[in-house]
C-alpha cells in the first residue's frame, strides 16, 4: 500500500460544492449537497444507485445544469458569474464559450469511455490540446506519446478504439484527459463497464495519478480501489450525502443507520 | 477409439433444389436477354449511330451539370434545415418542419411546372425588408428562365430530402461523444465539424448516393419545360425522325451508365468514412467477384476428384 497524500485541510477547497440541488423535471435527484475537497484529495463517492452520486459529478463541469447552489473550482464559479444589482446579488449563466473554458481545465472520464471511433488512439489524445489549447501538431504529439507511455500504451498509438481493449480503451480516455492538464479529474464509474480481469490495469493507472497528487473525484463500487486509494469515502443517499470520512471510518465504523445498512449488504 | 483417428472429413450439406432453381430462373433470364437483342424494333444500329451523337452528348452534359449543382446546394441547404430542425430556437424547428413537410409532399414534377410558372404568382421579385417597400424589383420572367425553374425545383426537392437525411445523420451518433468533447473543452462548433460529422457521414452517405441518383433520374423530368438534358434531347431527334425506341434507349444506357459511376464513388467514399468502425477493410466489388469465382472453381474441382 503506497503513501496516502497528506492532506492540508487548512487550505482553501479546490472544489467547492454549496447546498447543490438538481431536479429532472419533477424528480429531485440532488437535496442540497456541501462537500470541500482539498487540493490532491481523492474522494471516493459511493452509494446505491439512483443516489445522485454520478449526477453531482456531471452538474461539477456542467455537463448537468442544476436549479440552485453553486460550485467553485479552484476559486472559479462553474457556469455562472456573479452579479451585483439593486436588489441584491445574482449569478448569471456564461455563454458556451466561457463554460467551454472552465470545462477545460477539469478531466472527466466515463462509464462508457466514450473515445472518438474514427480517430486513433494518438489522435484522440492529441485532438483537444491543438483545438482548445491551440497547441502545434508535433507538441501535441510529443505529449499524446507520453501519455500513452504513462498509461502503458506507446504500442497501441495508431490502433483504432474499436480494435482495443475496454481496459486498454480507458486507460486512452485517461490519458485523453490528462491532455488538457487539468487541477481535477472526475471518474464516472470508470471501471463498470469492464470484464472483471480488466479492472485491475484501470485503478492501477488511477492509483499511480493519485499517488502523483491529482485531485480526484471517483464514482465507484471497486470498495477495494477505495479503501486502498481515497483519502476520503462520500456515502450517497436519496440524493444527499449521508456520511463522509476516512475510509476505514465509513467500512468498518459507519455512525449513521443507513450507511450500516448499505456496507453490510455490499461486503 | 483414439483421440488421433478423428480425422473423417466434414462433408457441407447439398442443395439440390438450389441448382434446379437457379438453372430455371438463368434459362428464363438468357431467353429475356436474347429477345432483347434479337428484337428488331429496337433497332441496334440507329442506337449506335446516335450514343455518342453531338446532341446527345450536349443533354449529357446538362443532365450532369444540372444533377451536380443541384445536389450540392440541396444538401448545402438541407444541411442548414437540418441543423435549424435540431436547434433549441422552436421557431427555426417549427419553420424547418413546414417547409420539409410541405415540399416532401409534392411530386417534382408538379413543383417544376409550379416553378416554371411561378411568374402568374409573383410578377416581379422584390429585394427589400419585410413589410417594407422593396429596394431592388426584377422581372419574375427574367430570372426564371426554363433552366431557372429546373435548378429552382430540383434545389427545393433535393433540400427537403436532404434534410431528413442529415438530420438522421447527425441522431445516429451517440450522444457520449459529443459529452465527451464538451468535456475536454471543444466549443460546439469544433464538436459539430471533428467528432459528429465525420461519424454521421457513416449514416448519410448511402442514404445521399440513393438520393443523387434519385436527382440524376429527377432531371429527365426538366424535359417538360423544354430544358435540353439528356432526355430532352432524346426526344428532340425523335420527333424528327420518329425512332423513338432507339432513341429512348440511348437515354436509358447513359442513365444506367452514370448511375453505376456513382454507385462506384459512393462506395469508395463509404470506405473512407468507414475509419475505425471495422477491423478489416471491406473487399471491394471486384475482390468479391473474384472470390466468389475462386470458391466456385475449386467447389467443382472438389465435386470432379470425387467422381
Amino acid at each position: 500500500m503506497s503513501e496516502k497524500q497528506h492532506i492540508q485541510t487548512a487550505a482553501a477547497p479546490l472544489v467547492r460544492i454549496r447546498n447543490l440541488h438538481k431536479s429532472f423535471d419533477d424528480f429531485e435527484v440532488l437535496k442540497g449537497i456541501d462537500l470541500d475537497v482539498q487540493s490532491g484529495e481523492v474522494v471516493a463517492l459511493i452509494g446505491p444507485s439512483g443516489s445522485g452520486k454520478s449526477t453531482m459529478l456531471r452538474c461539477i463541469n456542467r455537463l448537468e445544469v442544476f436549479q440552485k447552489g453553486r460550485i467553485e473550482v479552484d476559486g472559479m464559479l462553474v457556469g455562472y458569474r456573479e452579479v451585483s444589482t439593486p436588489k441584491g446579488v445574482e449569478l448569471r449563466e456564461l455563454s458556451p464559450a466561457q463554460i467551454s473554458r472552465q470545462r477545460a481545465d477539469i478531466g472527466m472520464v466515463f462509464q462508457s469511455f466514450n473515445l472518438f471511433p474514427h480517430m486513433n488512439v494518438l489522435e484522440n489524445v492529441m485532438e483537444a490540446p491543438m483545438a482548445v489549447r491551440k497547441m502545434q501538431r508535433e507538441d501535441a504529439e510529443t505529449l499524446g506519446w507520453d501519455l500513452l507511455n504513462r498509461v502503458g500504451l506507446a504500442e497501441k498509438t495508431g490502433a483504432y478504439p474499436r480494435e482495443l481493449s475496454g481496459g486498454q480503451q480507458q486507460r486512452v480516455a485517461i490519458a485523453r484527459a490528462l491532455a488538457m492538464q487539468p487541477k481535477l479529474m472526475l471518474f464516472d464509474e470508470p471501471t463498470s463497464a469492464l470484464d472483471p480481469e480488466l479492472v485491475g490495469e484501470v485503478l492501477g493507472v488511477m492509483k499511480a495519478l493519485a499517488d502523483e497528487g491529482m485531485t480526484m473525484l471517483v464514482v465507484t463500487h471497486e470498495w477495494g480501489f477505495a479503501r486502498e486509494v481515497a483519502n476520503r469515502v462520500a456515502f450517497f443517499d436519496g440524493g444527499k450525502i449521508i456520511e463522509i470520512g476516512n475510509p476505514e471510518q465509513i467500512f468498518s465504523s459507519p455512525q449513521e443507520e443507513r450507511t450500516k445498512v448499505f456496507v453490510s449488504k455490499v461486503i | 477409439m483414439t483421440e488421433g483417428r478423428i480425422t473423417e472429413p466434414l462433408r457441407p450439406r447439398r442443395h439440390p433444389i438450389r441448382w434446379v432453381i437457379g438453372i430455371i430462373v438463368a434459362v428464363i433470364a438468357v431467353d429475356v436477354l436474347r429477345g432483347i437483342a434479337a428484337n428488331p424494333a429496337f433497332q441496334w444500329h440507329v442506337v449506335g449511330q446516335y450514343f455518342s451523337a453531338t446532341v446527345i452528348l450536349e443533354g449529357l452534359k446538362a443532365t450532369i451539370w444540372l444533377t451536380l449543382l443541384t445536389v450540392s446546394l440541396g444538401f448545402a441547404l438541407g444541411t442548414l434545415l437540418a441543423i435549424a430542425r435540431l436547434s433549441h430556437n422552436p421557431v427555426l424547428r417549427v419553420v424547418s418542419w413546414t417547409y420539409i413537410w410541405f415540399f416532401r409532399s409534392i411530386p417534382l414534377l408538379v413543383l417544376i411546372l409550379f416553378t416554371f410558372n411561378i411568374a402568374y404568382l409573383l410578377p416581379t421579385i422584390d429585394v427589400g425588408l419585410p413589410f417594407l417597400p422593396a429596394i431592388f424589383s426584377f422581372d419574375t420572367n427574367s430570372i426564371i428562365t426554363p433552366i431557372g425553374a429546373a435548378i429552382l425545383a430540383l434545389t427545393i426537392h433535393e433540400s427537403a430530402y436532404s434534410a431528413e437525411v442529415v438530420r438522421g445523420g447527425i441522431l445516429s451518433v451517440d450522444h457520449g461523444q459529443m459529452e465527451a468533447a464538451s468535456a475536454l473543452g471543444m466549443s460546439g462548433a469544433h464538436t459539430m465539424k471533428r467528432i459528429v460529422i465525420p461519424q454521421a457521414m457513416r449514416a448519410i452517405i448511402p442514404a445521399a448516393g440513393n438520393q443523387l441518383i434519385a436527382v440524376l433520374k429527377g432531371t429527365s423530368m426538366v424535359s417538360v419545360i423544354a430544358v435540353g438534358d439528356l432526355l430532352y434531347s432524346a426526344q428532340a431527334i425523335y420527333n424528327r425522325t420518329f425512332q423513338v425506341v432507339p432513341l429512348l434507349v440511348v437515354a436509358t444506357l447513359w442513365y444506367v451508365v452514370l448511375t453505376t459511376v456513382l454507385a462506384f464513388v459512393q462506395y469508395y467514399v463509404e470506405l473512407h468514412f468507414s475509419r475505425g468502425t471495422t477491423r478489416q477493410k471491406p473487399t471491394t466489388p471486384v475482390q468479391r467477384l473474384r472470390r466468389a469465382l475462386a470458391a466456385l472453381v475449386s467447389r467443382f474441382d472438389r465435386d470432379e476428384a470425387e467422381a
